[in-house]
C-alpha cells in the first residue's frame, strides 16, 4: 500500500540506513529514493490518503492534488538531480541530511494540517542547516547557527499562530485563510521568513553562498518553493502579495548587480523570482495559481541549473567570485553551454522554459488590470536578465581571461547539468505536458507573436544597456567588496549605535556609555557570577541556610492560608 | 459504585452483602495484586541481607522489581478507563483498617515507578560495581529495593499515616543510596547528610500536618479525613495542616527554594541511583502534593485559600527560569541536569496551579515523560562517569567519538527535555500550554516557551560539550557495555515512543486528572 505511507518516510528510512552502507550504494540508493517517490507520487489518486491520529488530533500526511501534487513532483525530480550532482560527495552527514531535507520538503507540501506541516517544516530547517555547516569552516558554523535560528523562528512563528488558529476555529485544518487575526497574520509572517519577503529575506542571501558546492544546489529548490506552496495553499488571493512580490522582484536586482561572488548574485536573483511566483499568488487567479506553480517548477529547474554550472566552477577553481573568473569558457565549454541554458531559462528568452512559465503571471497580473505591477515586473525580468542572464555567464566564462585553465566539471556533474538543460529546453519547446500538470485546466498559448516579439524586445534592449555599460565602463566593475544588506541594521548597527552613545556621551556620561555596551556582556558575567558553579545561587548551602528557607515558606504559606 | 471487586464492603445499608463480600477477599491472586505489588519488593529486600550472596543480590532485586512491574502493568490496565480498586488490609475495613487504594492516577505512578525500577536496575549491575565497593553490593541492593517498597507504598495506600511510613523508609534508604557515592566522591557524604537532615524537617512538618488533620478529624484514612474535613475548611487546625504538609512534601518535591537539597544529592550519588531517584523521587512527592491538595482538600479549598495563586504558580516560575539559569552555567553534567530537573518539576507545578482538568493532565503527563527522559539522560552521563571517571564537561568533552551510542541516547534525551516536537517532551509541554490558554493566561503561556528557550541553551551545551569540543589527551575510553547501552537506550526510544503514541500516557493522564479534579467525591466514590 504505497500511498498509504508518508511519502517522507520513504525518505527518512532511507536516510536511517544510509550510513550503514558502502559508498557506491550510498549514491545509488540517493538517486533511487526520489525516483521511486516520484513514481509514487505520479500514480496515487487525489484525496487525503494518510491520516494518523495523534493526540487526539487527526493529522494530515498525504493530502495529494493537483496543487500538491506538482510541487511534490518538482521536489523529487529536484532531489534526483541535485543527488546526482552530488555523486562525488562522500559526506554521510550531507547525505543524510540532504536525504532528511527533501523527504521533510515532500512531506510539509503533502501536509494536510497545520501540525504536520509545522513538523515538516522544522524538518526542513534543521536538516538543511548541516548542508551548511558540512563546509567545516568557522564562518559556515555562524552562518549555519544564523540561519538555523531564523529557520527555527519561522517554524516556532508557524507554531503558535497554528495554536490561536485552533483557538479561533476549533480546527488544524490547513486550507485557505484570510489574513485579519493575529493566528493568520502570525502563519503568514512565518511563511513570509521562509519565502525571503523583504527584510525578512537576508538569511538566504547570507546562507546559501555559504552553504558546500552541492549543498547550495540542494539548499536552493526546496526551503523558499515550499513556502511558495504554503503561500499558494493559505493565502492565495490576498492582495498584499502582489505588493510585496512586486517588491520582491525588484530591490535584489541592484544588489545582484553590484555583487562580486556570483553564487550570492543567484541568491539575490532567486528571491527575485520568488517575486514573481508571491505576485501569482497574491493575484489569486487560476490563471495566476497556474502560473505560480508553473513558476516554480521550472524555476526550481533553472535555478538548479545555474546553481550548478557556478557550483562546477566553484568546485574547479575554488572561487565563485567574478572578480578572480574570466575566460574559462576554453577550457569548461560543456559548463559554459548549461550555464548560457540556465541564464536563457532564467531571462525567459523564448523557447526556454522561463518564457512559458512567466508570461503566465504576466498576463494574469495584466488581466486583473494590475497595469503597474505588471510594468514592474516587466522591468524586473529585464533586470534578471542583466544579472543572472548576461552576468553569471558573461564573468564566469568570458569577460577578461583570468589566465585560469580548470578541467571540464566531472561527468556526473555534468550529466546532472545535461539533464536539467534538457527540462528547461523541453519545456520551453513543449509546455503541453507541465501545463497537464497544474492545478487548474489550461487555456494559454504562450507562443504568440505578441508575447515573442515583447519579450524579445525587452531583452534586446536589456542586452544592449549592458553592452553600452560594459562598453563605456559604467557598469559596476567586479570588485571584491561586501555589500550591505538589512542585515547590516542587527549585525552591525545595532552595537555601532552603542558604540556611538557611549563615545557622544563623553566622560561625563561614561558610566551610561559604559553601561550600554557593555550591556549583554555585564548581563552574562552577572549570571554567571550568580548562577555559575561558584555562583551564590549554584552553591552548596550551609544546612542551617536551607532549613531558614523552609521556615520562611512554611510562614508565607500559613499567613496565605489565614488570610484568605 | 463500589469498584474495589470484592471489597465494596461499606455500601450504605448492605451489612449482609458486606460478610458475603469479605469471604471472596482472598480468594484470587488478582485481587491481591495491590498488596503483592508492595509485599514481594518488601519481602525480597531482607531475603538479599540475610542471603548475603553476592552473586543472588541483583537477580533477586531485579525479580522482584520485574514482578513488581508486571503486577503494576495489569493494575495500570484495570483502573485506566477510570475505576479505582479499593483494597482492604488483612480484611480491616477502612477507616480503622489501612486501605490500598489504586486508581488511574497512582497505577500510573506505580506504572512509572515500577518501569524505571525495572530499567535502571541491569544497568544498576556495571555501573555500581564500578562505583560503590564491592563490599556493599549486596546492602545495596537491599537499599534500592526498599527505597523502591517505600516509593510504592507512598503511592499506593490511602491511608494518610501510611504515606508518612513508607515516605521514611524510602528517604532513610535513599540517604543510605547517596551516601554510597562516597567511594566515588567523598562529597556524598555531605550530600547525603543535608539531604537527612532536610528530609527529616520535611517528614516532620508531613506529618505535624497530619497530626492536626487528626485533631480536626480524629481519623487518619484519607477519604474519611476529606469526608470530615469537607464542612471546616474555615477552621484555622486545618489551614495549618494544609500548610505543613504542602511545605513538607514541597520539600520532597524540591520546589525551588525548597530543592537546596537536590543538585548535591544528584549529583554525588552513584549514577544509577541519580537516574532511579531522578526519575521516581521527586515524581512520586509531586502526586503525594496532587493527592492531598485535591483528594484530601478538595479544589474548592484551594480556589478558598488561594495557596496556589500566591506560593506555588510563583514558584513555580521561579524554578523554570531561575533553575534553568542555573543549569546553562554549569560545569558538570550531573549537576546541570539536576538543576534542569527542578526546573521542570517547575513546569508540573504550574500544571497543577491551573487547577483545571487541562493543567493536571498536563502535569501529571510531565511526570511520567520528565521521568523517563530524566531516566535516559542520568543513564548517559552514568556511561560517561564509568568511562572517564567524572561528569565534568572538560573531562568528558568530545565523547561523542568514543561513545557514539551513549551520545546519541543524550541528545535524544536532551530534545525531549527541551520539548522538541516528535519527543515526550513535547506533548506534555503543549499541553500544558494549552492549560495556559484555556485559562486566559496568555503571559504565562509565553514564560513556558521562553524557559523553554532555556532548555535549548543548556542541551546545545550538553551537545556541544559531546561532539564539538575537541577530546583532551587521554587514553582512548570505548563504548559503554551493552548492559548499560539498552536500558538507556530503551528509555531514549520510550522518549520518542510516547512522543509519537500518546494514547497511554494522555489517556492515563486525562483520567487521573478528572479523578482529580472531581475532588474527595472521586475518592469516596470507592468507598471504605
Amino acid at each position: 500500500m504505497p500511498e498509504m505511507m508518508p511519502t517522507a518516510l520513504l525518505f527518512f528510512l532511507a536516510a536511517a540506513i544510509l550510513p550503514v552502507l558502502p559508498q557506491y550504494l550510498r549514491a545509488l540508493l540517493l538517486l533511487a529514493v526520489p525516483v521511486l517517490a516520484g513514481i509514487i507520487l505520479w500514480n496515487i489518486p487525489e484525496g487525503m490518503l494518510a491520516q494518523v491520529g495523534f493526540m487526539g488530533l487527526e493529522l494530515e500526511f498525504m493530502r495529494i492534488d493537483s496543487l500538491s501534487r506538482i510541487f511534490a513532483l518538482i521536489f523529487c525530480l529536484a532531489a534526483f538531480l541535485g543527488n546526482l550532482y552530488a555523486w562525488h560527495v562522500r559526506d554521510r552527514v550531507q547525505q543524510v541530511a540532504g536525504l532528511i531535507y527533501s523527504g521533510s520538503a515532500i512531506g510539509a507540501v503533502l501536509a494536510g494540517d497545520l501540525i504536520t506541516l509545522f513538523l515538516f517544516w522544522e524538518g526542513t530547517a534543521i536538516a538543511s542547516v548541516f548542508l551548511i555547516w558540512a563546509r567545516r569552516t568557522e564562518g559556515a558554523y555562524h552562518t549555519g547557527l544564523r540561519y538555523l535560528i531564523i529557520q527555527i523562528g519561522s517554524g516556532v512563528i508557524l507554531l503558535a499562530g497554528a495554536v490561536l488558529y485552533h483557538a479561533e476555529t476549533g480546527n488544524f485544518v490547513f486550507e485557505r485563510m484570510q489574513l485579519g487575526s493575529p493566528a493568520t497574520w502570525l502563519i503568514f509572517l512565518s511563511f513570509g521568513i521562509k519565502c525571503a519577503f523583504p527584510l525578512l529575506h537576508n538569511w538566504l542571501q547570507d546562507a546559501y553562498p555559504a552553504a558546500t558546492v552541492t549543498g547550495t544546489v540542494i539548499l536552493s529548490a526546496f526551503t523558499t518553493k515550499l513556502a511558495v506552496y504554503a503561500l499558494a495553499r493559505g493565502f492565495a488571493g490576498t492582495e498584499i502579495l502582489i505588493y510585496i512580490g512586486a517588491a520582491m522582484t525588484l530591490f535584489p536586482i541592484f544588489y545582484a548587480v553590484i555583487e562580486n561572488d556570483l553564487r550570492r548574485v543567484l541568491a539575490y536573483s532567486l528571491n527575485n523570482q520568488l517575486g514573481f511566483m508571491v505576485v501569482g499568488v497574491g493575484i489569486g487567479t487560476e490563471l495566476a495559481l497556474n502560473g505560480t506553480a508553473a513558476h516554480a517548477f521550472a524555476h526550481i529547474l533553472y535555478k538548479a541549473l545555474l546553481f550548478m554550472s557556478v557550483g562546477a566552477v566553484l568546485f574547479r577553481t575554488g572561487t565563485a567570485k567574478g572578480s578572480e573568473l574570466g575566460g574559462l569558457y576554453k577550457t569548461m565549454p560543456l559548463t559554459m553551454v548549461f550555464c548560457v541554458v540556465g541564464a536563457a531559462s532564467i531571462s525567459a528568452f523564448p523557447l526556454f522554459s522561463g518564457f512559458i512559465s512567466k508570461s503566465l503571471i504576466l498576463s494574469a497580473s495584466v488581466k486583473e488590470h494590475y497595469y503597474i505591477v505588471w510594468a514592474v515586473l516587466l522591468f524586473a525580468s529585464a533586470g534578471v536578465f542583466h544579472h543572472s542572464g548576461i552576468k553569471i555567464p558573461y564573468f564566469a566564462f568570458f569577460a577578461h581571461d583570468s589566465g585560469k585553465r580548470p578541467k571540464e566539471a566531472p561527468p556526473h556533474m555534468l550529466l546532472a547539468m545535461a539533464i536539467t538543460a534538457f527540462f528547461c529546453v523541453y519545456i520551453g519547446v513543449n509546455p503541453e505536458p507541465l501545463y497537464a500538470l497544474l492545478p487548474y485546466e489550461v487555456k494559454y498559448e504562450p507562443y504568440t507573436t505578441t508575447h515573442v516579439v515583447t519579450q524579445l524586445q525587452l531583452l534586446f534592449f536589456s542586452a544592449l544597456a549592458f553592452t553600452v555599460l560594459m562598453r563605456t565602463g559604467i557598469y559596476p566593475p567586479e570588485l571584491k567588496s561586501v555589500n550591505l544588506d538589512f542585515d547590516w541594521t542587527y549585525r552591525k548597527a545595532g552595537p555601532a549605535i552603542l558604540r556611538y552613545l557611549r563615545a557622544v556621551a563623553g566622560a561625563s556620561g561614561a558610566y551610561l556609555g559604559s553601561v550600554l555596551s557593555g550591556w549583554a556582556i555585564g548581563i552574562f558575567h552577572r549570571f554567571q557570577h550568580s548562577t555559575g558553579p561558584e555562583g551564590r545561587l549554584a552553591q552548596s548551602w550551609p544546612t542551617g541556610a536551607m532549613v531558614l528557607w523552609i521556615a520562611i515558606l512554611l510562614g508565607v504559606t500559613l499567613v496565605v492560608s489565614f488570610l484568605s | 459504585m463500589a469498584a474495589g471487586r470484592a471489597t465494596n464492603a461499606a455500601e450504605p445499608g448492605a451489612a449482609q452483602d458486606a460478610g458475603h463480600a469479605v469471604e471472596h477477599v482472598a480468594l484470587t491472586l488478582a485481587d491481591q495484586l495491590p498488596m503483592l505489588l508492595i509485599l514481594v519488593p518488601l519481602v525480597a529486600a531482607p531475603l538479599i541481607v540475610l542471603l548475603g550472596s553476592r552473586r543472588l543480590a541483583w537477580p533477586l532485586a531485579y525479580g522482584a522489581a520485574t514482578a513488581s512491574f508486571v503486577m503494576a502493568v495489569f493494575l495500570l490496565m484495570r483502573v485506566i478507563g477510570g475505576e479505582v480498586i479499593s483494597y482492604h488490609i488483612g480484611g480491616w475495613a477502612p477507616p480503622l483498617g489501612i486501605e490500598y487504594r489504586v486508581d488511574s492516577a497512582n497505577a500510573f505512578v506505580l506504572f512509572l515507578v515500577t518501569g524505571i525500577a525495572t530499567v535502571v536496575l541491569p544497568y544498576a549491575r556495571t555501573s555500581v560495581a564500578a562505583e560503590v565497593d564491592g563490599q556493599h553490593g549486596t546492602l545495596f541492593y537491599a537499599m534500592f529495593l526498599l527505597c523502591f517498597t517505600g516509593l510504592l507504598g507512598v503511592v499506593i495506600t490511602g491511608d494518610a499515616f501510611n504515606v508518612f511510613v513508607f515516605l521514611e523508609i524510602s528517604s532513610l534508604s535513599t540517604y543510605v543510596l547517596i551516601a554510597a557515592g562516597a567511594v566515588r566522591d567523598r562529597r556524598a557524604l555531605t550530600a547525603a547528610y543535608d539531604y537527612l537532615i532536610m528530609g527529616t524537617i520535611g517528614a516532620t512538618f508531613f506529618v505535624i500536618g497530619l497530626g492536626l488533620l487528626y485533631m480536626a478529624t480524629g481519623t487518619l484514612n484519607m477519604a474519611d479525613i476529606a469526608e470530615r474535613i469537607a464542612d471546616q475548611t474555615g477552621n484555622r487546625t486545618v489551614r495549618a495542616a494544609f500548610a505543613f504538609i504542602v511545605v513538607g512534601v514541597g520539600l520532597k518535591a524540591a520546589i525551588y527554594p525548597l530543592h537546596l537539597w537536590l543538585p548535591n544529592a544528584y549529583t554525588y550519588a552513584p549514577s544509577a541511583v541519580t537516574a532511579f531517584l531522578a526519575a521516581t523521587a521527586t515524581k512520586v512527592a509531586i502526586y503525594v502534593l496532587m493527592r492531598f491538595m485535591f483528594s484530601v482538600f478538595q479544589p474548592l479549598y484551594l480556589v478558598e485559600v488561594k495557596t496556589l495563586e500566591f506560593i506555588i504558580i510563583p514558584l513555580a516560575l521561579l524554578a523554570m527560569f531561575a533553575a534553568s539559569v542555573i543549569a546553562i552555567f554549569q560545569t558538570d553534567l550531573k549537576r546541570l541536569l539536576a538543576y534542569s530537573s527542578l526546573a521542570q518539576i517547575g513546569y508540573m507545578l504550574l500544571g497543577i496551579g491551573f487547577l483545571s482538568e487541562t493543567g493536571l493532565t498536563a502535569a501529571i503527563a510531565h511526570l511520567f515523560n520528565h521521568g523517563i527522559t530524566k531516566a535516559a539522560l542520568f543513564m548517559g552521563v552514568g556511561a560517561l562517569v564509568l568511562r572517564f571517571g567524572n561528569s565534568y564537561c572538560d573531562g568528558v568533552a568530545g565523547a561523542g567519538r568514543t561513545m557514539p551510542w551513549t551520545s546519541a541516547a543524550m541528545v535524544i534525551g536532551g530534545l525531549s527535555l527541551i520539548g522538541v516536537p516528535g519527543t515526550a517532551g513535547f506533548i506534555s509541554k503543549w499541553v500544558l500550554v494549552q492549560g495556559a490558554l484555556e485559562a486566559g493566561w496568555w503571559p504565562v503561556a509565553m514564560l513556558i516557551v521562553l524557559s523553554s528557550l532555556l532548555a535549548v541553551v543548556y542541551v546545545w551545551r550538553m551537545i556541544e560539550t559531546l561532539y564539538l569540543q575537541p577530546a583532551p589527551e587521554r587514553a582512548a575510553a570505548g563504548e559503554a557495555p551493552l548492559s548499560m547501552l539498552v536500558p538507556m537506550w530503551l528509555m531514549a526510544l520510550a522518549c520518542i515512543w510516547f512522543g509519537l503514541n500518546t494514547e497511554l500516557t494522555l489517556g492515563a493522564s486525562l483520567s487521573a486528572a478528572k479523578g482529580f479534579m472531581a475532588g474527595s467525591p472521586g475518592l469516596i466514590l470507592a468507598g471504605h
